[in-house]
């Protein structure tokens, strides 16, 4: 394994240029260490995949200060993705709680932004911003790593 | 009696700032050979920075012990930094705390986090407490025998004393005795501080947790002084294993201002070579199911008890 670990080297792309957009004010006291709660609210899994490729060793982006962590109480910020089904609403809400302020919210992808493809669909609630204040927006049917990357980058400022 | 003060203070402070520095370091040393660019050796402090600043909340229904709990595991890892020798062999507190007394120290601070924890009432902080209970109760046994097994030589159970007297006599560390003790305490060492292959610090799966199951409820500052005491008992535990077996360059009594700082830069470099080492082993390891770690931990303590029945046959 050793051999293998020479051989591969470093797989993490080079950073890209620091993405430039607005920043929530809340991210400022974060100050280049952000804990991101992951919420399915009723996703498809898709944006999970790109969620884990983000945080696997070619995109890196614990590079920038972001770390998945296990409970909303070490969170700072809650990444949703999908519509809100019923069935989630409530335990979005009780998550959305349990995070110690300052909080911030991402929705990531199209379907946490508007539903997507289950607009109208009988088991969605509505969008997360129906159901919790949203401060960034993360487009894509699912986004992008790069895309996840750099919203997270906005966040930590790193 | 002044260059021990002085030494206490030092390694105290020592401890207090750098061992989130050290958990940065072994983080950034499993990052590159996990290939990644690794968030830099000073991203515990940050996170620590970022804690600190946050709103502190306590769930329903919990009361005194979950909020004492943190400050609790903070303070005894505090003192035991500052009684075991790291950079001075002479501290102040020597004589009121030897090897029990830093056991012990180490335990009630696992024990208020696991009441801490129960406190919850949630389902994974009783989980978390029961498994950390089990995995005490068979790795302070093993570090009171391992270490015993060191002080028969010397007829102390005082830590200073067992490193002052290897201190003086290097070549004494090569026999059956130290090198059955080393490996006992090295598995304790990895199992308290909950590494792998006992525990996954970074792990996101609750049912495969041990530490992390008892501090999912904890946020903000509370959080940051668990992180932090966490982080201390580490580098305690580490910086102990290191002047026990390897006492090079530590300060005796009379050592001067020179000889203070030379342990000083002793210290770091071989807790830091152990944390690099630590993380190295740990890419190579996976977690060891939970069924199985009683099994290596009675191992180990087979191994100190082999130790002490060594230090007393070859005597």
């Amino acid at each position: 394994m050793w051999r293998k670990i020479v051989r591969t080297g470093r797989v993490a792309e080079p950073a890209p240029e620091r993405p430039d957009g607005e920043v929530p004010e809340q991210a400022a006291e974060l100050a280049g260490s952000v804990q991101i709660r992951h919420v399915d609210a009723g996703s498809c899994n898709g944006c999970e995949v790109e969620i884990a490729s983000a945080f696997g060793p070619v995109y890196d982006a614990e590079r920038y200060g972001a770390r998945l962590v296990a409970s909303p109480r070490h969170a700072d910020a809650l990444m949703v993705t999908g519509p809100v089904t019923r069935n989630m609403e409530m335990a979005l809400r009780r998550t959305h709680d349990a995070v110690s302020e300052p909080r911030l919210v991402i929705a990531l992808g199209d379907c946490a932004r508007d539903c997507g493809v289950f607009a109208g669909a009988y088991g969605v609630a509505g969008a997360v911003r129906d159901v919790v204040d949203v401060d960034v927006e993360v487009p894509g049917c699912p986004p992008r790593p790069e895309a996840i990357v750099a919203a997270l980058r906005g966040l930590t400022g790193r | 009696m002044v260059t021990g003060t002085v030494g206490a203070v030092l390694q105290v402070l020592l401890i207090a700032v750098g061992s989130p520095l050290l958990v940065g370091v072994m983080r950034q040393v499993r990052a590159r050979l996990e290939g990644r660019a690794g968030a830099g050796i000073a991203q515990p402090w940050r996170d620590l920075r970022k804690l600190l600043r946050k709103q502190a909340i306590s769930p329903h229904g919990t009361g005194w012990v979950f909020r004492l709990a943190p400050l609790l595991l903070a303070g005894t890892a505090l003192v035991a930094a500052a009684v075991v020798p790291l950079v001075t062999t002479a501290s102040p507190l020597d004589g009121v705390a030897d090897l029990f007394a830093v056991t012990a120290l180490l335990a009630l601070g696992s024990v208020a986090l696991a009441l801490g924890a129960l406190d919850t009432g949630t389902a994974f902080g009783g989980m978390g407490a029961s498994r950390e209970m089990t995995v005490l109760a068979l790795v302070e046994p093993t570090i009171l025998v391992s270490v015993f097994a060191l002080s028969i030589r010397v007829g102390s159970t005082s830590l200073g004393s067992i490193v002052t007297a290897t201190a003086r006599d290097p070549l004494s560390v090569i026999s059956p005795v130290s090198a059955l003790a080393a490996v006992a305490l090295a598995i304790v060492t990895i199992a308290e501080t909950g590494r792998i292959p006992v525990d996954n610090p970074s792990t996101h799966l609750e049912l495969t947790m041990i530490h992390e199951a008892m501090v999912l409820e904890y946020a903000g500052p509370d959080l940051a002084l668990i992180e932090w005491a966490s982080a201390m008992r580490l580098s305690v535990l580490l910086g102990l294993l290191a002047s026990l077996f390897f006492p090079l360059g530590i300060a005796g009594a009379d050592a001067g201002v020179l000889g203070l700082a030379a342990a000083v830069i002793a210290i770091v470099v071989k807790v830091a070579l152990l944390g690099v080492l630590l993380a190295a082993g740990e890419v190579f390891m996976a977690k060891l199911r939970l069924f199985r770690v009683p099994e290596l931990l009675a191992g180990s303590f087979l191994l100190a008890l082999l130790a002490v029945a060594a230090s007393f046959f070859l005597a």
